[in-house]
């Protein structure tokens, strides 16, 4: 008995940390990208989103200041300045308080030897303490200091158009800011795509579930020649590739002449997410209680009448169900977008420019990260909120059908 | 501020041309074949008779207009350009056919496509499967698949940009930034570029798939489970059966129906596999596939519509199987009702 309990317990210990591990593995890759969105643009291609949480080690270039910042007092010339701050190319100058001087030298200043840092040889760029001030053999010194604050002073003026360079090693805390979000939304153009993308998506939701319940209606509730093998056509045109229809529409759009607008990409994902739409409104409201529609009727309610009145509010669940997975559908869509809209600021959805951004800036993940985390971050608001609607749709949908 | 403007106007004229139209022709024919009524009260003629037999075309007609015109039209139209030259205009017959056959592309892309059809639904099911026996012993479950099922939500693109940056590789003498390489490096492995390694660089795209279907799957085998009656687990129990017997030979057999409606679905989630390997590789270092090729050509030298429409034409036939199954099984419910 003993034995058996105590495999019992083994197993179930073994059972939870392989979920465990199954949960950990699938968080992790989105988990990275919304660390990462959130880090400084330079830690982020240098070190892995893992450490953002303990200070980091950098090793930077630096740059004093040119001949022209000079000042002079008792025959000593003296350059000043932060050799922390960055220039970015709009020629804003900022400093991030966190950052300090952990060593420095190499460039200009005498260097002890070569040290490797980050792969790359680089001399003696851990001569220097901060505070240190080193003395050259011209008689010049340089005093840099934690905070990146350095005294560069001369017995003669200074002459040189470039500041002289150096090396250094920087301690970078963990800092999070939503500057990269503010550059995407901004600069790259990520706002437009934003509601581009909701200007597809709402009308493109709406419509099909209008139209699909009264199909729906239709073939549960009312009487017509051929209902039956019209629904077995819908029943098929559940699982038609979309690539079947590409070609033909887009030689149809552009004759008719709305290729590359909203209502044509509106149309299209109508189209596309009708058989579905027709298929589970159908197995619901075909599901609702005969009495109800027959006592409406004796009542004098035409099927118009039952429908607004009574079918439509009685079917809430079902609607939101498909308007869930539509809505999903549509927002996430590249392959309809990339063929029926156009590439411009005025029309590029989220994942079209997404996949742009993939292209021209492979290299950039404070770009990527952010737009990314941006594209998703409504799928996934409505995903948590209505789970339960969503996986009530995906039940009804699959388990009977297609 | 002028755009948001511009898309509410649209969206109020899109929905709002619709519902004019529902509401317009019902009450049109509701006026025009209203019931007559005779001097003495009672309804006089057929008029309702046939105003109730129009309707329900009222009510269907734009779903069959919408069906026809994005959907069984383009179809067969698409089928019909297969055997035309580039731009539609000569009938070339099965030139493009043996175009296709020969092409080495396409080759490759048959060759991933089938490799795509058997891995991902095979590790999305199974994945999916364990997934759901796992969680619902544990208190936390629902928790564990709430997140196993959460990336079904994000986009095949925004999938591809987190796995791109999971694979990132830098020099063997950079430190790495992306998880795997880190992963490789902390147990003394070389970095490697994964998305160029050819033949495993497919796996590596076909992972962004599983991830996302795995919570499909689990979320139906779930439920599916929950639907195995306690008394044929207690019967085995009695009998002996250790857990993992009974998992075989009492829970797989009973859920089977559903097992094969996971692994249909994804099925065909797969043939029709796009976004992922144009926003990964493009079909670059031997990762083509056909609705890539397929895309490629509907564009490429402004469009050769023939070929586009020979593999478009291809994946269908390989989903028809799929469609005649599901078509017999819904008739079969039909009886059953």
């Amino acid at each position: 008995m003993s034995a058996v309990l105590k495999n019992f317990s083994l197993g179930a210990l073994l059972s939870r940390l392989a979920l465990l591990m199954i949960v950990v593995a699938w968080t992790i890759p989105t988990l990275g990208l919304f660390v990462s969105s959130l880090r400084d643009r330079d830690l982020l291609s240098t070190t892995g989103w893992w450490t953002a949480f303990q200070t980091n080690l950098r090793f930077e270039q630096a740059r004093t200041n040119a001949a022209d910042v000079q000042t002079e007092s008792d025959g000593v010339y003296t350059i000043t300045g932060n050799a922390l701050e960055v220039t970015n190319d709009d020629g804003e100058v900022t400093l991030n308080p966190t950052k300090s001087i952990r060593s420095f030298g190499g460039g200009f200043l005498p260097a002890s030897g070569t040290e490797t840092y980050a792969g790359n040889e680089q001399p003696g760029i851990r001569d220097y303490a901060p505070g240190t001030t080193v003395t050259l053999e011209n008689g010049e010194t340089f005093t840099l200091n934690a905070d990146g604050t350095y005294t560069y002073t001369s017995p003669v003026p200074f002459d040189m158009e470039r500041g002289r360079r150096f090396f250094v090693v920087t301690n970078n805390p963990p800092s999070f800011s939503l500057r990269n979000y503010q550059d995407v939304l901004s600069a790259e153009g990520v706002a437009d795509s934003f509601i581009n993308t909701f200007t597809v998506t709402i009308p493109a939701t709406i419509i099909p579930i209008a139209v699909a319940a009264f199909a729906a209606y239709a073939f549960s509730w009312m009487e017509f020649p051929g209902r039956r093998w019209m629904f077995y056509v819908v029943v098929a045109l559940i699982v038609v590739p979309l690539q079947m229809s590409l070609i033909p529409l887009l030689r149809i759009y552009n004759e008719i002449g709305i290729a590359k607008t909203y209502p044509g990409i509106w149309l299209a994902h109508t189209g596309f997410g009708l058989p579905m739409a027709i298929y589970l409104l159908r197995n619901y409201i075909g599901g609702l209680p005969r009495e109800i529609i027959e006592s409406a009727k004796i009542d004098g309610a035409s099927h118009f009448q039952i429908f607004m009145r009574l079918v439509l509010p009685l079917s809430v669940p079902a609607l939101a169900s498909f308007a869930i997975f539509q809505f999903l559908w549509v927002w996430n869509d590249l392959l309809v977008a990339l063929v029926f809209l156009g590439k411009d600021a005025e029309q590029i959805v989220l994942t079209s420019k997404l996949r742009e951004l993939l292209g021209s800036r492979a290299e950039n993940w404070e770009i990527l990260t952010a737009s990314a985390f941006v594209s998703i971050i409504v799928p996934l608001v409505v995903f948590f909120s209505l789970q339960r609607y969503f996986v009530r749709g995906l039940l009804a949908g699959s388990v009977k059908g297609g | 501020m002028d755009r948001v403007i511009n898309a509410f106007l649209g969206i109020v004229i899109g929905v709002g041309a619709m519902l004019l139209y529902y509401f317009g022709t019902n009450w049109v024919i509701d006026r025009v074949l209203a019931d007559k009524i005779g001097p003495d009260g009672a309804i006089v003629g057929k008029r309702g008779e046939l105003r109730e037999r129009i309707r329900p075309w009222l009510f269907i007609a734009p779903a069959v207009f919408l069906l026809v015109l994005f959907l069984v039209y383009p179809a067969v139209q698409t089928v019909y350009l297969g055997f035309f030259n580039a731009r539609g205009t000569e009938f070339v017959g099965l030139a493009n056919y043996e175009w296709a056959f020969n092409d080495p592309g396409f080759q490759l892309a048959i060759r991933n496509n089938l490799l795509w059809l058997i891995v991902v639904p095979l590790f999305s099911t199974a994945l999916g499967l364990i997934i759901a026996v796992l969680a619902d012993r544990v208190r936390w479950g629902q928790f564990a698949k709430s997140l196993v099922f959460m990336p079904m939500a994000i986009s095949f693109v925004g999938a591809s940009v987190i796995w791109k940056f999971m694979y990132d590789f830098r020099g063997p003498d950079q430190p790495q930034i992306g998880v795997l390489n880190a992963l490789v490096v902390s147990l003394g492995g070389e970095p490697q570029a994964w998305l160029t390694l050819p033949l495993v660089n497919n796996l590596f795209l076909m992972v962004i798939l599983i991830w996302i279907q795995t919570g499909f799957a689990m979320v139906l085998l779930s439920a599916a489970l929950r639907g195995v009656p306690d008394e044929t687990l207690e019967a085995a129990r009695i009998d002996g059966a250790n857990e993992v017997q009974i998992f075989f030979q009492v829970m797989i057999p009973q859920i089977m129906g559903t097992i094969v409606v996971v692994w249909t679905t994804i099925t065909i989630v797969v043939l029709k596999i796009f976004d992922i390997v144009l926003a990964m590789t493009n079909g670059q270092w031997q990762t083509e596939v056909l609705a890539n090729i397929m895309y490629d050509w509907m564009f490429r030298g402004g469009g050769d519509y023939g070929r586009s429409g020979v593999i478009a034409t291809i994946i269908m036939i390989a989903v028809i199987p799929i469609m005649v199954w599901n078509i017999r099984r819904f008739r079969q419910e039909e009886m059953e009702r």
